[in-house]
C-alpha cells in the first residue's frame, strides 16, 4: 500500500503536471489538515473537441493526435513543451493498449503512419 | 407505521431494472429527459390512434356481423374519404417527426469543452475503464477492471447480475466524454438512466457525451451478443460530487506516486 512519500519524490501535483495543487490524501501526523479535509479541486482538464473529427468516430481523432505529437518531437526534440499538449491529447483519447502497439511498431520501424 | 412512512416517504429514483417493470428507469442526463419526453409526445398520438382504430374494428364487426347484415355493399371508390386517410396520417407524422428530429439533432451535437474524458474498453467478459487525463507519460495511470460480482458474493441489498467490483467514478454536471470501444470482439456499453448506448467496436474509438445530472449510482448490461458471459458483464457509474471524485482520483493515484 502506499508509503509515506520520501522528500526526493515528487508531490502528486508535479507527477501529473495538474494546474491547481492537490493535497495528499495519506496518514502523515506531521499534516496541519486533519483527515476529513478533502483536496482543492483539480482543474478537469482533457483533449477538447476537434472539428476535424465531428462525429461519433474518434479513431482518426487518437490516430492524428499520436502523430502529431510525434512529428512535434521529431521536428523541435525530445523535451520541448509544446509537444506536451499533444502528448496529453492522444493519452486521453487512446486505449494504452494501442499506445503500446504503436510504440512497439515505431522501433521496429513498421509503423504505418505519416510520422 | 414505519411501514407506512417506508411506503410513501421513501423517494429513491429509480436507476436500476426493476422486477416487472414497465416504464424508462428514472433520467440523469439531459439525453434521456428528452427520450422520455419524446416518448410522451409520440404515446399521446399513439392512443388517439389505437383508440379511433380499434372503435372502428369493433363497430364494424358488431354492426356488419353476417347474421344482422348478410349483404355486404360494395363500395370500390370514395374520394373524399382516402384524401382525408391520406392527409390526416400525414399531418400525425409531422406533429411526431418534429419533436423527434430535435431530439435527433440535439443528441448529436458535440461538447466542445468536456472537462474528463473515460475510455471504456470491453473485453471478454468484463470492463476495462481508463482515466488517463492524468498521465505524464505512456504509462497506465488510473486503469482498473471492472468484473461483476458472482451471485454467491452478494451482500444483503445488492443486485443480483448488475453490481460490479469497481465502479465508474465519475463527477455529476460535469461534461464527460466516454470513449468506448473493444478488444475483442463486438460489446455495448449501455446504462439505460443516462441514456447511454453505444457499441464497442474493436479497432474503433465511438465517442458519446454526456451529462449526469444528479449524484447517483446508475446500473446498465452489455448490449450486443459476445459470448457465453455476455449476461454478465455490467456496468455501474457512480455519479458524484466534484470534490469526492477528485478525492477519488488523488486516493487512486498515489500508490503510484510512492512506487515512483
Amino acid at each position: 500500500m502506499a508509503e509515506a512519500v520520501s522528500a526526493k519524490t515528487p508531490s502528486l501535483s508535479e507527477q501529473y503536471h495538474l494546474e491547481n495543487e492537490v493535497k495528499q490524501v495519506k496518514e502523515d501526523p506531521s499534516d496541519k489538515n486533519t483527515s476529513e479535509e478533502t483536496p482543492d479541486e483539480i482543474t478537469l482538464k482533457t483533449a477538447p473537441a476537434d472539428f476535424r473529427f465531428p462525429t461519433t468516430n474518434q479513431t482518426r481523432h487518437c490516430f492524428t493526435r499520436y502523430i502529431e505529437y510525434h512529428r512535434c518531437v521529431a521536428a523541435k526534440g525530445d523535451d520541448a513543451p509544446e509537444c506536451d499538449k499533444f502528448a496529453k491529447f492522444y493519452r486521453s483519447l487512446c486505449p494504452s493498449e494501442w499506445v503500446d502497439r504503436w510504440n512497439e511498431q515505431r522501433e521496429n520501424g513498421t509503423f504505418p503512419g505519416p510520422l | 407505521m414505519i411501514v407506512l412512512k417506508w411506503l410513501f416517504l421513501t423517494i429513491s429514483p429509480c436507476d436500476a431494472a426493476e422486477p416487472w417493470q414497465l416504464g424508462f428507469q428514472d433520467a440523469a442526463t439531459p439525453i434521456m429527459q428528452g427520450i422520455i419526453d419524446l416518448h410522451h409526445d409520440i404515446f399521446f398520438f399513439l392512443i388517439l390512434i389505437l383508440v379511433f382504430v380499434l372503435w372502428i374494428l369493433v363497430r364494424a364487426l358488431w354492426h356488419f356481423h353476417y347474421k344482422e347484415n348478410a349483404i355486404p355493399q360494395r363500395i370500390v371508390h370514395g374520394t373524399t374519404i382516402e384524401i382525408l386517410w391520406t392527409i390526416f396520417p400525414s399531418l400525425i407524422l409531422m406533429f411526431i417527426a418534429i419533436p423527434s428530429f430535435a431530439l435527433l439533432y440535439s443528441m448529436d451535437e458535440v461538447v466542445v469543452d468536456p472537462a474528463i474524458t473515460i475510455k471504456a474498453i470491453g473485453h471478454q467478459w468484463y470492463w476495462t475503464y481508463e482515466y488517463s487525463d492524468y498521465n505524464s507519460s505512456d504509462e497506465q495511470s488510473l486503469t482498473f477492471d471492472s468484473y461483476m460480482i458472482p451471485e454467491e458474493d452478494l451482500e444483503l441489498g445488492q443486485l443480483r447480475l448488475l453490481e460490479v467490483d469497481n465502479r465508474v467514478v465519475v463527477p455529476a454536471k460535469t461534461h464527460l466524454r466516454i470513449i468506448v470501444t473493444s478488444a475483442d470482439v463486438l460489446h455495448s456499453w449501455a446504462v439505460p438512466s443516462l441514456g447511454v448506448k453505444c457499441d464497442a467496436v474493436p479497432g474503433r474509438l465511438n465517442q458519446i457525451s454526456i451529462l449526469v445530472q444528479r449524484e447517483g449510482v446508475y446500473y446498465g448490461q452489455c448490449s450486443e451478443i459476445c459470448g457465453t458471459n455476455h449476461a454478465f458483464m455490467p456496468i455501474v457509474v457512480e455519479a458524484v460530487s466534484r470534490k469526492d471524485y477528485g478525492s477519488w482520483v488523488s486516493n487512486q493515484l498515489i500508490p503510484q506516486t510512492g512506487e515512483a
